[in-house]
């Protein structure tokens, strides 16, 4: 089996290809900036740090987008961080267009002022490990408690246009969307490959998994 | 909702953990990817290293080391210690680190921090400041936060080189602006208790916390488990980092979440 994690040159994609491999000892876990990989893989893993700005453009400057949108159409695809948000239609960040594959907005957390009394504010970015409340029965929640905590880290969460695309969500204030599901699609806000026993779970899960 | 974080720091130099940790049955007290493991196994919610290596011939090591354990261990990494340039930020994520920790170079040019941020995000760029007192604490003020935020100068100044030079920075408005530059979180150290056990200078934990909107990771001082608590009920922290109570299997990790937990505070056990 070929697992495809897509490097447009944003960030350390270490984290996440040795978790794959860790979990998937005989699977071939390719990172890689080449479309015609990304092609032929069965399966494909859509990373993202850094600006959703820079991400959408590095993308594009590598001519990925084509293969991105194939993988989306037809194989076991997984969105993480980033790669969550520019599944989506627009994002607040640099009021960027993403690729339009799910219906919705990427929005920033307000700061919390003092209206809420400095003892309970909230930092941005969200950062560390909070619950995941699922949603949904999904075959990448198997084994993976309700309200386990995952490791997150990001300023901008999606909102989805479609109520029955969330399988997931996380209380930061508010409940935002954390997880989101369609077909062959599932897309995390959080970092499941720095997040111990439980994104390991969801990472083997992926690779077992057959929409 | 989201757990306060506890974070064993660990000292690297020339690629092995110094500083003595001595966990019971560890075949090789400095090897850091089986004591990365042991605090993975304990629960810890991330890992911080601090490179001390002095030679400039063996700084790469750190590389190898963080490598190594990025296989192995699925927690955030984080890296500190003669972080100077942005190839020096970029070589440390390559090699597995997801944060990198700037603390001298920020002071001497503070557009490190900046560009770093640029280019690899805010998420992984940690400024780290050692602060020391620099006006006494009134008896009015100790233990509580700094009155008046309004003030120009706060009690506390920017120290680099280990706490023995200062810098004249108001640490204050240093944390501001550096959350300004793009820093996604600030590991602050008090260098008046560092390494005294005598537990965090809360009122500098406090103060800090509540001026910038971005993470703060308490450090320096750590004695007991009451002080982490403290430095998140008192300093309002969102971490507690700690060295010596940990190396030294007085407490595992487990036992200052189930401390932390035990004053109400919300851990991921």
């Amino acid at each position: 089996m070929k697992v495809a994690v897509i490097d447009y040159g944003m960030g350390n994609l270490r984290s996440v290809s040795k978790a794959l491999e860790h979990v998937a000892p005989d699977a071939e876990v390719l990172v890689t900036s080449d479309a015609k990989v990304v092609a032929a893989a069965d399966r494909v893993v859509f990373p993202g740090q850094g600006a959703m700005p820079d991400c959408m453009r590095e993308m594009d400057n590598r001519g990925l987008r084509p293969a991105i949108l194939a993988a989306a159409r037809d194989r076991p695809f997984l969105g993480i961080c980033i790669g969550l948000q520019m599944l989506f239609d627009t994002s607040e960040e640099g009021d960027t267009r993403g690729l339009g594959i799910f219906p919705g907005k990427v929005r920033r957390f307000a700061v919390s002022g003092s209206a809420q009394g400095q003892a309970t504010r909230l930092k941005v970015p969200h950062m560390g490990w909070n619950q995941v409340c699922q949603k949904i029965q999904h075959p990448l929640w198997a084994g993976v408690e309700d309200a386990a905590r995952f490791y997150f880290v990001h300023s901008y969460y999606a909102s989805p246009a479609a109520g029955n695309l969330i399988a997931g969500e996380t209380d930061y204030g508010m409940f935002f969307t954390c997880a989101v599901a369609r077909d062959n699609i599932f897309a995390v806000q959080f970092h499941p490959e720095k997040s111990h026993t439980s994104g390991l779970r969801l990472l083997a899960n992926f690779i077992s998994w057959k929409p | 909702m989201l757990a306060k974080r506890v974070i064993p720091c660990l000292d690297v130099t020339a690629g092995r953990v110094v500083k003595g940790v001595n966990f019971v049955s560890l075949r090789d007290a400095g090897d850091p990817v089986e004591i990365a493991r042991r605090y993975d196994e304990q629960g810890a919610d991330e890992l911080t290293f601090l490179d001390i290596t002095a030679s400039s011939d063996e700084r790469d090591l750190i590389l190898h080391v963080i490598e190594g354990v990025a296989a192995k261990v699925f927690i955030p990494l984080t890296v500190g210690g003669g972080v100077r340039k942005v190839e020096d930020v970029r070589r440390l994520l390559n090699s597995g680190a997801d944060k990198v920790s700037i603390n001298t170079a920020a002071v001497q040019n503070p557009d490190l921090v900046a560009e770093a941020s640029a280019r690899y995000g805010s998420q992984c760029i940690v400024v780290a400041i050692d602060a020391k007192r620099v006006v006494p604490a009134s008896d009015s003020l100790d233990g509580g936060p700094a009155q008046g935020l309004s003030q120009q100068r706060s009690d506390w100044e920017v120290f680099t080189h280990g706490g023995r030079r200062s810098t004249g920075i108001d640490a204050l408005s240093w944390a501001r602006k550096m959350q300004d530059l793009g820093a996604g979180e600030i590991l602050l150290t008090s260098m008046d208790r560092d390494g005294t056990r005598e537990g965090f200078d809360l009122a500098l934990t406090r103060s800090i916390s509540d001026a910038v909107d971005i993470p703060v990771i308490a450090s320096g001082g750590v004695g007991n488990l009451d002080h982490l608590a403290q430095g998140v009920l008192i300093g309002r922290a969102d971490a507690v980092l700690a060295a010596s109570i940990f190396h030294f299997g007085e407490f595992s990790v487990r036992q200052a979440k189930e401390y932390m937990a035990s004053r109400g505070i919300e851990v991921r056990l």
